[in-house]
C-alpha cells in the first residue's frame, strides 16, 4: 500500500508530492535516525525531483556485486562555489546516504555507500544556489542492508 | 573508539584527504539471533584545514561500514589537516596530520 502511494505520489512529479511519499517510506519510529537528518533527507528529496541535469562528473559502478560497498565519486571541480555535495539512494529506507557542505574544499567527494537493493542514485550538487544532480542507476546483486 | 587513518597528500597546489574511520556504522534495522543491533553510525564530521572548517558533513546510515572519504582542498605541503567525528551515541573522534 505504502510503495503503491509512493509510486503515485512519485507519478505526480511534483517536488510536494514527492516529499511526501518519501515521507512514507521513512516513518520516523522505524528508522533510527535523527528527526534533523530525515529532515534534511527528505529535502534532498523534493530538491532531487527539481533538480536540473548537472555538469559535473558522477563515478558509480553499474553493477555492484555487493551491495554493502559500492563506491562513487563526483567530480565537480570544475565548478565554482560549490557548496554541498549529497548522495541520495532511491530506493533506501533512509535514502540520503550523506551530505557534504563544503567551505573551501574543493567540489570533489568520493566515499563508498550502502544500497539495499538496486536503485537509481542521485548525485546532487548545489553550486551558487542552484541545485543540479546527475542520476545513475546502479544493480546490486546481494543487498547491504542487513536482512 | 574507532581508529581513523588521515593521508593528505600535496601535488600541484592541492591537498587530497584520504581518511578512513574505523566504526561499524550500524543502522539499527540490521538483526543478529532475532534481535535489532542497535543503531551506531557516525552522524557528522568535519574536517578542518589549517584550522579552517572545509568540509562540514552530515552522515546517514547507509554509508559502508569502516567509511572512506577523500576530498581535495588547495594547500600545500606541510599544511595540518584536522577530522572530527560524532557517532549516534555520542561518542567523539578525532584525528590530526599534516600534509606530505
Amino acid at each position: 500500500m505504502k510503495r503503491r502511494l509512493f509510486l503515485k505520489s512519485a507519478m505526480a512529479g511534483s517536488a510536494v508530492a514527492t516529499a511526501v511519499g518519501a515521507g512514507l517510506l521513512t516513518p520516523s519510529m522505524v528508522f533510527a535516525n535523527s528527526a534533523a537528518f530525515k529532515a534534511k533527507s527528505d529535502a534532498a528529496g523534493a530538491s532531487s525531483a527539481g533538480a536540473g541535469k548537472g555538469s559535473f562528473k558522477f563515478k558509480a559502478p553499474k553493477i555492484a556485486e555487493n551491495g554493502a560497498v559500492v563506491p562513487m565519486t563526483v567530480d565537480a571541480s570544475k565548478m565554482d562555489g560549490v557548496t554541498n555535495i549529497s548522495f541520495y539512494v532511491v530506493n533506501n529506507g533512509t535514502p540520503l546516504a550523506a551530505s557534504f557542505n563544503l567551505s573551501g574544499a574543493q567540489g570533489y567527494v568520493s566515499t563508498r555507500i550502502k544500497m539495499g537493493k538496486t536503485s537509481p542514485v542521485d548525485a546532487l550538487v548545489t553550486a551558487g544556489g542552484a541545485t543540479t544532480k546527475v542520476s545513475q542507476e546502479v544493480k546490486v546483486t546481494i543487498g547491504g542492508c542487513g536482512g | 573508539m574507532g581508529k581513523i587513518k588521515l593521508k593528505p597528500k600535496a601535488r600541484k597546489g592541492v591537498i587530497g584527504i584520504k581518511c578512513l574511520i574505523k566504526h561499524p556504522m550500524e543502522t539499527g534495522l540490521r538483526k543478529k539471533k532475532g534481535k535489532l543491533v542497535p543503531a551506531n553510525h557516525i552522524v557528522h564530521m568535519v574536517v578542518s584545514h589549517n584550522g579552517n572548517k572545509v568540509v562540514d558533513a552530515d552522515i546517514g546510515s547507509s554509508i559502508s561500514k569502516d567509511p572512506y572519504f577523500k576530498f581535495n582542498v588547495a594547500g600545500a605541503k606541510g599544511d595540518t589537516i584536522e577530522l572530527k567525528y560524532k557517532d549516534s551515541k555520542g561518542k567523539t573522534g578525532s584525528a590530526t596530520a599534516k600534509s606530505k
